[in-house]
């Protein structure tokens, strides 16, 4: 089973992104997914060593919790857009050291702090210990820092085994 | 009860509008670059999320599935840290601000090979 699904996440997401794509379930593209979920993750081993193994069930379980961040932070950016004075937006650099095993745990790490409204990645080091980004609007830049490591960098932890 | 359902679906769809809306009107008021990267988050996270969430619910509504809404969903969050990433950087080498010491070793990715302390 191993041998024939090196990845199961990634044929996961080939299946059900193809019959997206497709947006029919009958015979034909099952048969095509199923191809596709086998063949992809069989054909780019080679270039994609040192996969890290993922808690998938932990990833669904991040991944609607960004989403509900993100909801929050929307309303609370949409705030400071509309009824801030301009000059009175405090925007920071900050740097978030980090402590994360794979580059793809970095990498989603990277992308959860872009997409959540009010906060930017805008750099990494070159030793892969710290992103460099960028705060909208804050008074207090450690709580931020202290806030992407607690709710985001910690449960990342547990998703890359 | 198709009354509710299509008041649902216009009440998201302008949520979905309003927050288009506050991100464009971001781009125009903030003042810096960097800032001025933030806005529009709020119109690819929620705004576009909102009126695909419509849409789809508006096909099924109509006996069609329609499933692309959540790809084009999947799709958008995956790429657009990417974008803002590439922007930021193209920041950094034209205004190079000050930025904050990396806190290891290491310097930053796109920091030029070894200068001086002054910056």
């Amino acid at each position: 089973m191993r041998r024939l699904f090196p990845h199961p996440l990634l044929s996961f997401m080939l299946f059900i992104g193809w019959l997206l794509l497709a947006n029919s379930a009958n015979l034909n593209n099952l048969i095509l997914a199923t191809l596709l979920a086998i063949l992809v993750p069989l054909a780019t081993q080679p270039w994609w060593p040192g996969r890290p193994r993922i808690h998938s069930m932990r990833l669904i379980g991040y991944v609607i919790f960004v989403l509900g961040d993100i909801l929050c932070a929307n309303v609370e950016i949409a705030a400071i857009i509309l009824f801030m004075p301009a000059r009175k937006i405090a925007s920071v650099w900050i740097t978030v050291p980090v402590d994360l095993p794979d580059p793809e745990a970095m990498a989603l790490l990277a992308a959860t702090i872009t997409l959540t409204p009010g906060t930017l990645t805008a750099e990494f080091s070159t030793d892969n210990k710290a992103l460099l980004v960028h705060v909208l609007h804050t008074r207090n830049p450690d709580a931020v820092r202290d806030a992407i490591k607690s709710r985001y960098e910690s449960r990342l932890k547990r998703i890359f085994m | 009860m198709n009354v509710v359902i299509d008041l649902v679906i216009s009440g998201v769809l302008a949520v979905g509008g309003l927050f288009g809306l506050i991100g464009s009107f971001g781009m125009l008021k903030l003042r810096e670059p960097m800032q001025r990267l933030h806005a529009p988050t709020e119109a690819t996270t929620v705004g576009v999320g909102a009126i695909l969430i419509a849409a789809t619910v508006i096909g099924w509504q109509n006996g069609i599935a329609n499933w692309h809404g959540v790809l084009i969903t999947i799709f958008l969050l995956v790429t657009a840290p990417m974008s803002a990433l590439m922007l930021a950087k193209a920041h950094r080498h034209l205004a190079q601000p000050k930025l904050p010491d990396t806190g290891t070793d290491a310097q930053w990715a796109s920091d030029p090979p070894p200068r001086d302390d002054s910056d």
